[in-house]
């Protein structure tokens, strides 16, 4: 019994490690910064819902969609961001924050959305 | 005791007639009513923080952003130009399961209105802030007709200013003022600075500066001058 019980506790404390985000717990400035930009469009539970996306053409990203997140490498985000949905083939009524927002402030927010979406950190191949 | 206290009185309250009876300047209004939410002044604290926690939007730019017959309207009758208040995340939350989020309408304060002698008085003081401003420079707007459709188009779909304001009244709150009354309330420089520079005049504002031609700018200007409700009185 006692072996069945280590075995169990390392085989979760496996599983645990193969699915943790990038962070614990996200950074305060990012949230900020998420409510303070991006709310408006995607929404107070990071789900697309945002006030605007009511009369929106094109849904906003759901940032809680691990599937489509984990698809989404942090270089393609950071341009998203940066320069706009067109960018990266993407609507343009996702605007370019690249005046609004230093690089550092967008790499805050790629790490943050890998917490939101509670997926892996990755770079395009 | 009651004889001697009378004369007094009587000059008390001859000292206080004339100051109760005066009118107040416009100043007097701003400085008394206005400045615990606006500022009148440039804010030297430029901060995102400064930007959130504000209660009202900046007037210190007034004489250059509104036109004073619209101001006067207004201040006597208020109507809401931001519909999710001066900074939406203060008052939106979540909407029924799967659909946009809401504007929490008991969070929204309402403006306060002024008689028709003080608005006067105070739009007249508004007009007068930061008339010199380098904010905006005179001839901005080089008052092109727009083709209506073209810029509508340009409004609308191609460079997504809908998303965040409202072109016409009824539609779902936004998270930008409303822009159907911008031809009585706004002046066309101001209008095309503020597209093209957001954060010249609100520092880390939550308006993207996008990356527009000056084409693009004369024509949205031109088209948000013809959106009013006001028939022109």
């Amino acid at each position: 019994m006692k072996t069945l019980v280590c075995t169990l506790t390392l085989t979760l404390g496996a599983l645990g490690a193969s699915v943790s985000t990038a962070a614990d717990s996200p950074s305060p400035q990012a949230v900020k910064l998420y409510d303070t930009y991006c709310v408006q469009c995607h929404g107070v539970n990071r789900d697309g819902n945002g006030i605007n996306s009511a009369t929106m053409a094109v849904k906003p990203r759901d940032h809680t969609d691990s599937k489509a997140m984990g698809d989404t490498p942090d270089d393609l985000l950071f341009k998203a961001i940066k320069s706009g949905g067109l960018s990266v083939s993407k609507s343009v009524l996702m605007p370019t924050w690249g005046g609004v927002l230093t690089d550092d402030e967008i790499r805050l927010l790629v790490e943050y959305l890998r917490f939101v979406s509670k997926t892996q950190s990755t770079t395009s191949q | 005791m009651k004889r001697t206290r009378a004369p007094f009185v009587t000059i008390l309250a001859a000292a206080l007639v004339p100051a109760l009876t005066h009118a107040a300047t416009g100043e007097e209004i701003l400085q008394s009513q206005c400045s615990s939410c606006h500022a009148l002044s440039k804010p030297e604290d430029t901060s995102l923080d400064r930007l959130l926690n504000r209660k009202g939007p900046d007037l210190y730019y007034a004489g250059v952003k509104f036109n004073k017959e619209w101001l006067v309207r207004w201040l006597q009758e208020p109507t809401r130009i931001r519909p999710a208040g001066v900074m939406y995340r203060k008052v939106v939350k979540p909407g029924p399961e799967g659909s946009a989020d809401v504007v929490d309408e008991s969070l929204l304060p309402a403006h306060m209105k002024l008689s028709a002698e003080d608005a006067a008085a105070a739009a007249e003081a508004l007009a007068a802030l930061g008339a010199d401003s380098p904010l905006v420079a005179q001839g901005a707007f080089k008052g092109d007709a727009p083709n209506v459709m073209m810029a509508s188009l340009l409004f609308n779909k191609l460079r997504g200013c809908s998303s965040c304001h409202a072109a016409k009244p009824g539609e779902p709150p936004h998270s930008g003022p409303e822009l159907y009354t911008a031809g009585d309330r706004l002046k066309p420089d101001f209008v095309a600075e503020y597209i093209r520079d957001p954060q010249k005049f609100d520092p880390h504002v939550w308006m993207p500066k996008l990356e527009l031609n000056d084409g693009d700018i004369q024509k949205l200007t031109g088209y948000l001058m013809t959106l009013k409700q006001e028939g022109g009185k």
